[in-house]
């Protein structure tokens, strides 16, 4: 008799609980219609920033290596001392921090980008033919996979740079190597899933070689999740790559990178905080920005995927 | 379970080996020691005295092999820079470094689950979108950057804290505030998920329906259940935790593994960048097989392989 009560209202909650689901679905594409808003700001944003930094040359006011050491740690436009012609104020030995950071972001676009192309292609490519040959090549791949994701990617950065030596070349090398596991990871769980489906079936049943099942079956399959993953690494690269150079193991000083005018400006922060404080804002806002567009782009392209 | 683990052990093995092969191979396959060990306008005579002197003539896989026989006793070679044996630098700077880290650990958990159950429980709500938006900036916030803004506000123009070193607690504070703040965005947002999982479930149903409060049926049952993913990806975290606690040290000045790495970066001290890679490495492996085994205890489906 108990039981049965006991029963009984577990039924009646469930049943109250059953209404909101459609509710909640309603939610949640008002949620990636929302994100979706947010997610085209900030590829304007995005815009802007590439735009600025292809234009630079001519957006910028003043030449980002011209020294004047008269105008030396000048404070931005607004405060006590700033003059209208170095709006962001000036660095240790008077150059414009406006122009210079113009002139930074050219390096973190060109960096990220092709850095994740490398690791893009590397993991895509490991991971097709982890998730598609599987065994004995599955399991060396996903070890090597594992050996990756279990060391910092920042220790292995430091440590191939420091053997290679600093330079923008080598940035990009590393980088892009270094970055491939979260590639490899992803294609090969969704190309094991996708081998087993009717149209692979389909494909071996006509006659149609591995290559093309790999590249003309699998690879369109899978074309949404590596775009999102991309898009959101290109972040997380110009985030290592700042790094870098703000140790002074990336871009080399007197060009100008974001990083390196963070690390520069570092020694400067005690009276003059906006040699470190802009450049920084510049990353911030480049990264928060190709973030949210990722987020956007995933809800758009695959609300369901799990990355 | 036993099975579990010996299969867990084995997997860790085989990464070790791993990661041995790898930072032997940054030095000797990417690079010459020899050629950054002396001077660029030294003889051919000497470049070759030298290769035999530190047994490079030797095919690799031998000199891998004394490398690593050498390196089970944690003999990694004498730095190159201040004559004493690099294990032992690494090893002094180990524990700044631990601290750091399980104080960063610490501080993200302060901040994440309060904020993650509270935007679990407050769903679809203003604080719910306020907790989200916060950990999206979070996310993109670049950690050597927050530190320099850290120090330039409370060290610099409130003068409260002291801006680097390391010592008393208040040494602790910024640091710690830095690296927790930067693995907080991601804690809460599983924290979120994971507890937005839960509540759906039947068992939180069962748990109203028998009439247990609600606080308790958030603590006791949901609670619990979401901790497992949180650990879970906490312990693969903790690699990029220890990362983000390399780039801590670097703006704080913290004497930790990774300051010494940097130095020894610049002044092309090899042994000891080896030796400091390989170390950390190994806790991170050491951290994940533990954790591993605690959510196999806690998880009695992970164990069982269901």
């Amino acid at each position: 008799m108990k039981t049965a009560s006991a029963e009984n209202k577990v039924e009646l909650v469930t049943l109250r609980e059953t209404a909101p689901p459609a509710r909640k679905e309603e939610h949640g594409t008002l949620r990636r219609l929302a994100r979706l808003r947010w997610g085209l700001a900030a590829g304007g944003v995005l815009l802007l920033i590439v735009a600025s930094a292809v234009l630079a040359p001519w957006l910028s006011p003043h030449d980002p290596l011209a020294v004047n050491i008269r105008h030396r740690l000048a404070p931005p436009a607004w405060m006590e001392g700033g003059t209208a012609a170095h709006p962001l104020g000036t660095d240790q030995i008077g150059r414009d921090l406006l122009s210079r950071m113009i002139f930074g972001g050219r390096v973190s676009i060109v960096v990220g980008v092709t850095a994740v192309l490398l690791s893009t292609s590397i993991g895509v490519l490991l991971g097709l033919a982890a998730g598609y040959v599987g065994r004995r090549t599955d399991w060396t791949i996903m070890t090597l996979v594992n050996v990756m994701l279990t060391f910092p990617f920042v220790l292995l950065a430091l440590a191939v740079i420091s053997v290679l030596g600093p330079s923008l070349v080598n940035m990009i090398i590393v980088l892009g190597v270094a970055g491939w596991p979260i590639y490899a990871r992803v294609v090969r769980a969704e190309t094991m899933a996708i081998r087993e489906r009717e149209f692979v079936l389909a494909g071996r049943a006509l006659g149609m070689s591995h290559a093309r099942i790999v590249f003309r079956q699998i690879v369109p399959n899978l074309v949404s999740a590596i775009v999102v993953i991309a898009t959101l690494q290109v972040a997380q690269v110009i985030i290592l790559e700042s790094f870098l150079s703000f140790l002074g193991l990336g871009i080399q000083p007197p060009t100008p990178a974001w990083g390196n005018m963070l690390g520069e400006g570092r020694v400067y922060m005690l009276n003059s905080w906006w040699i470190a404080t802009f450049p920084g804002l510049a990353i911030f806002v480049t990264t928060l920005v190709i973030n949210l567009m990722g987020n956007a782009l995933r809800d758009w392209l695959d609300p369901h995927m799990k990355l | 379970m036993r099975s579990y683990i010996s299969h867990q052990i084995f997997q860790l093995a085989v990464v070790v080996f791993g990661i041995s092969l790898l930072a032997f191979g940054i030095l000797h396959v990417l690079g010459d020691p020899v050629l950054l060990l002396l001077p660029q306008n030294a003889g051919k005579e000497e470049f070759e005295r030298y290769r035999r002197l530190l047994g490079l003539d030797q095919p690799i896989y031998v000199q891998y092999w004394k490398f690593v026989s050498r390196a089970v006793f944690g003999d990694f070679g004498k730095s190159w820079y201040a004559d004493t044996p690099a294990f032992q630098l690494v090893i002094e700077r180990m524990p700044p470094t631990i601290y750091l880290t399980l104080a960063g650990l610490l501080v993200a958990l302060l901040i994440s689950l309060p904020l993650g159950i509270l935007a679990a429980l407050k769903r679809h709500t203003w604080i719910d979108s306020v907790c989200t938006a916060v950990a999206v900036a979070g996310q993109a916030a670049p950690l050597f950057w927050l530190g320099i803004m850290l120090i330039i506000v409370f060290a610099v123009r409130l003068r409260m804290l002291p801006a680097s070193g390391y010592g008393t607690w208040q040494h602790f504070l910024l640091p710690s505030l830095c690296l927790g703040a930067a693995l907080a965005p991601i804690t809460m947002r599983l924290v979120r998920s994971g507890v937005i999982e839960v509540m759906n479930m039947e068992f939180i149903k069962t748990a109203r329906a028998k009439g247990v409060a609600e606080p308790m049926v958030v603590v006791k049952h949901a609670f619990r259940n979401a901790c497992i993913p949180v650990i879970t990806v906490l312990g693969l975290q903790f690699g990029q935790l220890l990362g983000g606690a390399i780039i801590t040290e670097t703006v704080f000045a913290w004497p930790g593994v990774a300051t010494l790495t940097v130095e020894s970066i610049r002044n092309q001290d090899f042994p000891v960048v080896q030796c400091a890679v390989i170390l950390l490495a190994l806790v991170i492996v050491v951290v994940n097989l533990v954790v591993d085994l605690l959510v196999a205890v806690i998880d009695p489906r992970i164990r069982t392989g269901a």
